[in-house]
């Protein structure tokens, strides 16, 4: 190979520079150009890097990935909440015709993130690419670097915008890099449900490289419920920056069914007493899926509460791959943090890597963390079929309550219902 | 709590230097020093070929950095590589030979090895500065047919067997540390039980690094044929130092079908004063090998010492139904920095392991977990459970824990739960309203924490680590 894959994202960049994308603003460009320079000095992770050891990205370059689609593309309705306001992302970019926000309250803001940067740039320079500029790998760099467009969505103090927000991120045409962006503000006391819903054309081979900056004031409180639908040939790596304020609430629940190999960074900073942060995760795998997460919370402030459990059903060749570490800080006094990643394996084939970790600083603290791995319970399935249950029923059951588990907690109807009839569907039938 | 800083802050009670004159190389490593030291030993030429190949190796290899451990780097080339104590002719003949000064030196210690702590049933080959000096109770250990002496008499006495085992487990290029062991250890033991013979008493070695600047790289095999099984017990003690010294151990057990080996640790090293100064840098390699079916090897740990520790003791679970066990209490104060655990690599059917870990932060110490536990493809119906629980003692320690988990067995069934606490001001509370002193409330709550360890040591280590935990910490909160 004469070119690296880094170095022919590098080249991808200078001609996506020196092209429309000089047309942004001043302060956009400088962001562009700090992220190419911190992506040209790391380049791609290897799995001799800790935070990649059980993650190859080697496959994902086998071929090039062209930066732009058709533009004309065809848009499928794949909106997961009937009752929500609809943002549409086709290519990367805000869609209005296929958007959908008659009705969003005044102080809530929904709209192009290329728009707001031109309309709103003291607004949105305040926050944007702050937090995934520190601390942020690889692919949050080159995100930055390609940064064009995406979705802003800012709540004003006190509101609270009744209805979820749905954003719908469309089906990326074979062989295309996409870098969408979602830049969320609440502001004091404001209330936001958001559902991120990926979906893919089944068959097609893309890369998606998206990352959501979303920031919870003080007092407010944000719902997330992110859907990862790609196709079973596609890659998907994604970073999620959550900061949060003094008594603010966030939550978040992720569901994973689709792609090939899929990497996604989430980080909790708690940087206000009393803020609470929940994180629940459910990943269904199957084939040759290998997905990654790599989670960090930290407790940068006193009497912050979190909670994390993740739970994993492997059936194929899957490979899952959790890393959760909890950091409490100095003077992160009266910390309550529980963690938990638990997974059943189905097939012989299926291979799990869980390192959940503790890091502490401070000592008045309670911070649990366990993970299990292994079968379904066979004592439970005997339960079940001393009940006059067949086995195979019995398994199914036991699988499909693992997994409701972590959505029956989502607080936004439309979507419950609707990932509960997804999961019923792949895990009743399959098992 | 003055009291409490007060016992927190005592100076090291173990400090104190025996003068003796030492047979030393200059400073400094490269073949001719590891020729000069295997000559020095008379090995057979395997032996040398063998340093040499590890020290090759070595050459090549860079220090690990992924330890969560911060210290100043070593420099290898300043180092002595062999303090033998100075002795006419071939050593001693027997305890009344040895050096007095060394016999109070141990004496001191409190190790078994005068006369009335051999009554007491112990056989101990202590190894001061690199060469042993004693071996007692060879005899009774001779007509069960059980090899116990020092490792440069093995390999003088018994080369066929270290030349089989020597190696086996922990490879001269495994890491860093080990490749540098193998390069120049020193000495150390020997311990070899026959096929059926169950080991009629507990083995214990003493290790103490003495002259200043000198490294200390033992070396220790343990074979357990089928059937046999034996108790081991090692003990650490340095006199104090105000530069950093190196220890770099090597230990390797070996269980054949149905053998058991039960190995135990205490750790007390010169951890360094309360700013850091000093103390003993332990990086040590240990791993044991179920080889055999129904085999089984058990660690268990007491770890107070040490300035810098980096450990994991560890089992691969080859045979089928073989178990492994890992026990351990490590407890950091001032700025002690520990980054221990284990790892159990399960490759046979049915094998099944059990890690239970106690870590105590006190002062501005950080103390690390880090374990793996690896369940390989054949390993159906393999069975680990894990348990790491952390205690924070003031605000200005961590307590860390980094525990990696690698299934690729679905039958396989695997546990792991961590917590991380502070004693509660309610147990404290619940104490003193019975009449007991903070103190003791925090002695007794803190010995509950690590009681599940202590039961697995052998009654004389049980006391001296509860001693030592005491001394250590106790009355550390406030």
């Amino acid at each position: 190979m004469s070119q690296t894959a880094a170095e022919r994202f590098l080249e991808q960049y200078r001609t996506f520079e020196s092209n429309g994308a000089g047309q942004s603003p001043e302060w956009i460009k400088k962001l562009r150009a700090d992220a190419v320079r911190r992506f040209e000095e790391t380049g791609f992770p290897t799995t001799r890097d800790e935070e990649w050891r059980f993650t190859s990205v080697k496959p994902i370059f086998e071929k090039e990935f062209a930066l732009t689609g058709q533009p004309d593309r065809e848009f499928d309705d794949n909106f997961i909440d009937p009752n929500a306001f609809r943002v549409a992302v086709i290519n990367g970019k805000f869609s209005s015709e296929n958007s959908v926000l008659e009705g969003l309250p005044e102080g809530v803001t929904v709209m192009s993130l290329a728009h707001a940067s031109a309309s709103h740039p003291d607004l949105v320079s305040r926050y944007l690419g702050k937090q995934a500029a520190t601390g942020g790998n690889a692919f949050s760099s080159l995100s930055s670097a390609f940064l064009r467009d995406g979705v802003f969505v800012h709540v004003a103090a006190g509101v609270e915008v009744g209805k979820p927000i749905e954003i719908l991120f469309a089906a990326v045409e074979e062989g295309v890099v996409e870098h969408p962006r979602v830049l969320v503000v609440a502001e004091p006391n404001a209330r936001l449900q958001l559902v991120e819903n990926f979906v893919g054309d089944e068959g097609s081979r893309y890369l998606r490289n998206c990352v959501s900056e979303i920031f919870v004031e003080e007092g407010a409180g944000v719902e997330l419920c992110r859907l990862q639908r790609e196709s079973k040939s596609a890659y998907h790596t994604a970073t999620t920056h959550v900061k949060q304020e003094r008594s603010s609430k966030f939550d978040a629940t992720l569901v994973v069914l689709g792609s090939l190999i899929a990497r996604h960074d989430l980080t909790y900073v708690l940087d206000g007493e009393g803020a609470e942060g929940t994180l629940r995760g459910l990943y269904l795998l199957d084939g040759k899926q290998h997905v990654d997460h790599n989670t960090v919370i930290d407790h940068a402030m006193p009497n912050c509460q979190s909670k994390e459990f993740l739970n994993g059903v492997l059936d194929g060749e899957s490979h899952a791959v959790f890393t959760g570490r909890i950091v409490v800080r100095e003077d992160a006094q009266k910390t309550d943090s529980k963690q938990s990643n638990n997974n059943v394996l189905l097939s012989e084939s299926a291979r799990v890597d869980s390192q959940p970790q503790l890091e502490i600083y401070a000592d008045d603290v309670r911070c649990t963390h366990g993970a299990t791995l292994g079968p379904l319970n066979e004592d439970s399935v005997l339960y079940l079929r001393t009940r006059g249950i067949s086995e195979v029923e019995a398994r199914r059951m036991l699988t499909y309550g693992f997994g409701v588990e972590i959505i029956d907690a989502i607080g936004i109807d439309g979507v419950r219902e609707s990932l509960n009839q997804m999961v019923r569907d792949r895990l009743l039938v399959e098992v | 709590m003055t009291g409490i800083e007060q016992q927190v802050t005592q100076p090291y009670k173990y400090g104190f230097i025996t003068d003796i004159e030492a047979d030393s190389l200059p400073p400094g490593l490269n073949e001719d020093v590891v020729r000069w030291i295997s000559a020095k030993k008379e090995e057979p030429e395997w032996m040398t070929e063998w340093r040499l190949k590890a020290y090759r190796h070595w050459v090549t290899m860079t220090e690990p950095n992924w330890a969560n451990v911060k210290f100043e780097p070593v420099d290898y080339q300043s180092i002595v590589y062999f303090a033998a104590p100075k002795r006419p002719e071939d050593g001693p003949q027997s305890l009344d030979e040895v050096d007095p000064e060394l016999l109070k030196t141990f004496e001191k210690l409190g190790i078994p090895i005068s006369e009335q702590k051999i009554l007491s049933g112990v056989a101990v080959d202590a190894v001061f500065d690199s060469v042993s000096v004693a071996t007692t109770y060879k005899d009774t250990l001779a007509k069960e047919g059980v090899i116990f002496c020092s490792f440069s008499e093995a390999v003088k006495e018994h080369p066929d067997l270290v030349r089989k085992y020597l190696g086996s487990v922990v490879p001269t290029t495994d890491n860093f540390y080990a490749a540098l062991n193998s390069a120049v250890f020193s000495d150390g033991s020997f311990c070899f039980v026959p096929r059926g013979v169950r080991c009629p008493m507990e083995l214990s070695t003493y290790f103490r690094i003495n002259a200043a600047n000198t490294g200390q790289f033992e070396r220790t095999l343990i074979v357990a044929e089928e059937g046999a099984s034996v108790s081991y017990l090692e003990g650490c003690s340095a006199p104090m130092r105000d530069e950093n010294q190196l220890h770099a151990a090597v230990v390797e057990l070996v269980a054949l079908d149905d053998a058991k080996i039960k190995y135990s640790t205490v750790q007390n090293w010169y951890p360094g004063d309360e700013n850091g100064v000093g103390g003993i840098y332990n990086f040590v390699t240990k791993r044991g090998k179920c080889s055999g079916r129904n085999s089984k090897i058990s660690w268990t740990q007491v770890e107070t010492g040490s300035a810098i520790t980096w450990k994991y003791p560890s089992c691969i679970l080859q045979g089928d139904n073989s178990v492994g066990e890992f026990y351990s209490v490590a407890v950091t104060n001032n700025r002690q920095q520990a980054d221990t655990g284990t790892k159990m690599i399960h490759i046979g059917k049915n094998t099944s392991s059990t890690i239970v870990s106690k870590g105590i932060s006190a002062g501005k110490s950080h103390n690390t977990y880090r374990g793996e536990v690896k369940i390989l493809k054949g390993a159906d119906g393999a069975r680990n459970y894990s348990q790491c629980d952390s205690m924070l003692i003031g605000d200005r320690c961590g307590a860390h824990t980094f525990p990696y988990i690698d299934v690729r067995n679905s039958s396989a069934i695997m546990e792991h739960e961590a917590s991380t606490s502070k004693i509660g001001e309610d147990q404290i509370f619940y104490c003193q309203q019975r009449g007991l002193s903070a103190e003791d409330a925090v002695s007794m709550i803190v010995n509950g924490f690590c009681k599940e360890v202590f039961k697995e040591l052998p009654m004389e280590f049980a006391v001296e680590a509860q001693k030592l935990l005491g001394i250590t910490l106790e009355g550390s909160v406030g």
